[in-house]
């Protein structure tokens, strides 16, 4: 019977199936996502497996994949998404899509390769046009400094030479008649420009002319090579070993050198050839990237079917290599945990997989009986998922040891309501987790972690946030302020006069009066229907009431659970027949925490049943400390009549359960011992059988593994934790109190300190405010209260759970049962 | 047409929800303070004056006046909230042309 109560019984199953059948055995019994597969080869390697080769294969196609998605997202193509079942394929599919893959992968590496050449020569044709168009002013400048040897004018060009070597060079010129200047021109990165001038003049002390300009950054130019700037240079030198060290130098600093004509007419040949040259480039390029995208696009349409075919093979080889394959290599031994009430669809999967692939034999099924712990399964559903994922990341449960989840359904959103209590927020709360409910699809897509964690818990929310509204109606706070729907129980007019003590006078010479219930009128008799009394929150001895009560009532809280994890300690007991236990553990506990921490539950409701004077009532906490000391004088006031002796009685008889707890059961266990140690003994002396009992003796010298040193400490340390622990859990469970007031307090600091100051704004410019501040009020709200103190809560309430609650019963040292399910391999990767 | 987007859609998002809230508290704020609720008395701004002579009127009509702010505030979410609907539509409609 599968439940939430205690995890699912689980069988060890041996599964015979034949090798042709093999992949179809097994994708079924993925697509059931029932059982996992224990591993029947743990000594052997990695490389050492079978199908260590599939595997390799798979990761291979998997990383083609990979690079094709990644060259989709590049250039903008949508990947269609698939949603049926694909069937998974056998081994000829395999080399088929094998094949495919690297087909696709060496096309798609050679577009590549080709668009980056062509682009290269692309940018090289654009260095060339640029340097023609720019140069033009250049050479006419030289052609006027040989025929007029007058200093060139400031123009856009830039001056690189100073005027006075501009002289020397003219004097120069004018000297020895008729210059032949050559030159070489190209483009180098303008950052490296400065160095390159400098290294060049050394060189030839000025015995050159540089020109050059900012290459202009055209769209297109911007668009194919990127936004590095670069500069168009042209220097013209006399000689031509000269020339030989300049290309030297250029080719230190990387710039590319273009040849350019010298006359005007080649220079203008030259530079149509260019134009045309890039035309036809843009045009190649254009039909390249078109090609391209169409190859993506075709493959686009399969991508994830492939994908998740792929996943699957791999999810299968690796099986395989857990299985164990026969000598005769026709069988396949494998061994399967599996639920006991899924066997027959287990079953019903592997026959339809066998008649899949056409084999004539059925698999066989053999239920084998074990000594190993299985795997801890709890069956779970949306809705208790989140709660059974929050109790398995403290510890997954024991085999068959009581689950806590159920109760932590009710029990977990009441603890955090508890610490939050306030109906506005716990309204928003629940309305933002409706709205994660219904787009919980949607927004998985976002595939952010943290929107995972949110989804994931959004019942988790949803129920927070409705009894958040409960423990708001009941603390009377919403947004801090309280409701009045029931009508109060307190009424001030009968304090004024004829009834009571108060003059219209009074009011002006007082700035606090205390309303005093005992004159007739002012307190109605009864309390308020349902939750605290609105008087209170306009009161300004508010705090003081409902520290007291909020106190007392996480103490009630607080041992209620602890009792309630004592007594589920007890189920536990039953199921695993450990009777002894029962009265060695359980009773001791039970009584040692009923007669101290339940007489202290019993003298805060008996305190709030009677009727007292606050001037002479007894603090409960001074009489508990009283009781512990043993501290009887006769001036302190109590309770009831005959409470001393009640109260001797319980501390002695919680004293008395200490050593029961930490003495009887490690006495038992060394008597039984000390019995079995004799009983062989005198069988070994009675027999003459010497190799039985030289067995049977050593049999039990192996069950005495654990001395009798270790169980004595072991006890003692779990009596301590349980006896101190008891004190110390009940004192954390003061936190109920303290982040409950702590976000009233914070609830009523926003609402004065930012709502308040626009409401009593009375002139017109208020309703402006009012909207202003009221946005301000809003986003504090949702980033301080709700976020910041609903993670608080929940935190706190979440070690509540961990600790002082699961500590009383819950062993936690279980394993998870992990099956082969392709559900959850696929939404897991994507 | 395209220069009225101002806000992405997330913004115009959280003005929508903030805008609705706005509506529904200021309006809820407004019918208690208009009602005189006793609970409310700290947000009402009242000063020694207010107390001489017919003290009860004048609060109540300090009642009203807070009561009435709340009411036109909440008008003015109204207002924000509707430019918020606008705006969340026409980022829709801008997401559906780029595709």
């Amino acid at each position: 019977m599968s439940s939430l109560f205690r995890s699912e019984e689980m069988c060890l199953v041996q599964l015979f199936f034949q090798t042709e059948s093999a992949h179809n055995c097994i994708s079924e019994l993925g697509h059931l996502g029932l059982v996992q597969f224990k591993d029947l080869n743990p000594g052997v390697a990695a490389f050492q497996r079978r199908f260590v080769k599939e595997v390799k294969k798979c990761e291979e196609m998997e990383r083609i994949l990979r690079y094709l998605e990644k060259e989709m997202v590049k250039s903008n193509i949508v990947i269609a998404a698939t949603k049926e079942k694909e069937m998974v394929p056998c081994a000829r599919d395999v080399l088929e899509l094998e094949s495919t893959f690297e087909k696709l992968e060496q096309e798609l590496r050679e577009i590549n390769r080709n668009h980056a050449a062509l682009r290269q020569n692309l940018i090289e044709l654009m260095d060339i046009d640029s340097l023609l168009r720019m140069t033009e002013d250049f050479f006419e400048e030289a052609e006027s400094l040989l025929t007029y040897s007058e200093p060139p004018s400031e123009d856009s060009v830039s001056m690189t030479v100073s005027s006075h070597i501009t002289s020397r060079r003219n004097s120069n010129s004018s000297t020895s008649g008729a210059l032949h200047l050559s030159f070489i021109a190209g483009v180098i990165k303008q950052e490296r420009f400065p160095a390159f001038e400098k290294v060049l003049w050394r060189l030839f002390h000025g015995n050159f002319v540089l020109r050059h300009t900012e290459m202009q950054a055209t769209e297109e130019l911007q668009a194919v090579r990127g936004a590095v700037k670069k500069d168009v240079f042209i220097i013209f030198v006399q000689g031509d070993h000269v020339r030989e060290k300049i290309r030297k130098v250029c080719e230190g600093f990387r710039a590319s050198l273009y040849s350019c004509p010298k006359t005007l007419y080649e220079r203008k040949q030259m530079s149509n050839s260019v134009m045309t040259q890039m035309e036809d480039l843009r045009m190649i390029l254009r039909r390249t990237e078109e090609y391209r995208a169409g190859v993506l696009t075709r493959a686009a349409e399969h991508v994830q079917e492939w994908g998740s075919k792929v996943k699957k093979m791999k999810a299968i080889y690796y099986t395989l290599n857990l299985c164990n394959i026969d000598i005769t290599q026709k069988l396949i031994v494998a061994e399967i945990w599996c639920p006991v009430s899924d066997l027959t669809l287990v079953q019903s999967a592997l026959i339809k997989g066998s008649e899949q692939s056409g084999s004539s034999v059925t698999p066989v099924l053999n239920r084998i009986q074990t000594q190993q712990t299985p795997p801890t399964f709890n069956r779970t559903n949306t809705f208790t998922e989140g709660f059974q994922a929050i109790i398995d990341a403290y510890g997954v449960g024991t085999y068959l040891e009581i689950n806590p989840a159920p109760y932590t359904i009710v029990t977990f959103p009441f603890l955090f309501a508890v610490m939050f209590g306030d109906c506005g927020h716990g309204l928003v709360m629940t309305l933002f987790a409706v709205w994660v409910i219904s787009q919980a699809e949607s927004l998985r897509k976002w595939k952010n972690e943290l929107t995972d964690v949110v989804i994931g818990g959004r019942y988790i929310i949803l129920l927070m946030g409705m009894f958040s509204i409960y423990t708001g109606l009941i603390y009377n706070d919403c947004f801090s302020k309280s409701f009045n729907i029931f009508g109060s129980s307190w009424c001030v007019r009968p304090m004024f006069h004829a009834h009571g003590p108060w003059q219209n006078e009074t009011l002006h010479e007082y700035h606090h009066l205390q309303l005093n219930p005992f004159v007739p009128g002012v307190y109605s008799g009864d309390p308020y229907v349902f939750g605290i009394d609105p008087v209170w929150n306009i009161a300004s001895n508010k705090l003081s009431f409902l520290n007291s009560f909020k106190m007392k009532m996480s103490v009630i809280l607080g041992v209620s659970h602890m009792l309630f994890g004592v007594a589920l300690s007890l189920v536990n007991f039953v199921h695993f027949r450990k009777f002894q236990d029962i009265f060695l553990q359980f009773v001791p506990q039970l009584i040692f925490m009923l007669s101290l921490f339940g007489y202290l539950i019993f003298l805060i409701l008996y305190k709030w049943c009677i009727t007292l004077r606050s001037e002479t009532a007894p603090s409960i906490l001074l009489l508990f400390i009283n009781m512990m000391l043993f501290d009887y004088q006769s001036e302190h006031v109590l309770l009831y009549r005959g409470q001393k002796g009640v109260q001797i009685f319980l501390v002695l008889t919680a004293v008395l359960m200490v050593p029961v707890l930490l003495l009887v059961k490690p006495f038992l266990i060394y008597r039984t011992r000390m019995k079995t140690r004799h009983q062989v003994f005198r069988n070994n002396l009675n027999d003459q059988h010497g190799t039985d009992t030289r067995s049977s003796y050593s049999q039990h010298q192996k069950d005495e593994m654990v001395s009798m040193g270790d169980i004595f400490v072991y006890q003692a340390i779990h009596t301590i934790e349980f006896c101190l622990g008891c004190i110390s859990n009940t004192t954390s469970y003061l936190r109920l109190w303290a982040l409950s007031l702590a976000h009233a307090e914070l609830s009523e600091v926003l609402w004065r300190m930012v709502l308040q100051v626009g409401l009593k704004i009375s002139s017109g410019m208020g309703s402006l405010m009012l909207v202003v501040l009221f946005a301000a009020f809003a986003v504090l709200t949702v980033t301080v209260l709700l976020i910041m103190e609903g993670l608080s809560a929940f935190l706190h309430a979440l070690r509540l759970h961990w600790v002082e609650f699961q500590n009383k019963f819950y062993e936690g040292s279980g394993y998870k049962f992990t099956p082969l399910s392709f559900d959850s391999l696929l939404k897991t990767q994507q | 047409m395209a220069s009225l987007l101002f806000c992405g859609p997330k913004l115009a998002a959280c003005g929508l929800v903030l805008s609705i809230w706005g509506v529904i508290m200021l309006a809820m704020l407004g019918i208690f303070f208009t009602t005189h609720s006793a609970v409310l008395i700290e947000d009402v701004p009242f000063t020694e004056e207010d107390f001489k002579g017919e003290a009860l009127q004048n609060i109540y009509k300090l009642y009203n006046q807070v009561g009435y702010n709340c009411f036109i505030a909440a008008v003015l979410y109204v207002g924000i909230g509707f430019l918020s609907f606008c705006q969340v539509r026409l980022n829709k409609r801008k997401e559906y042309l780029v595709h």
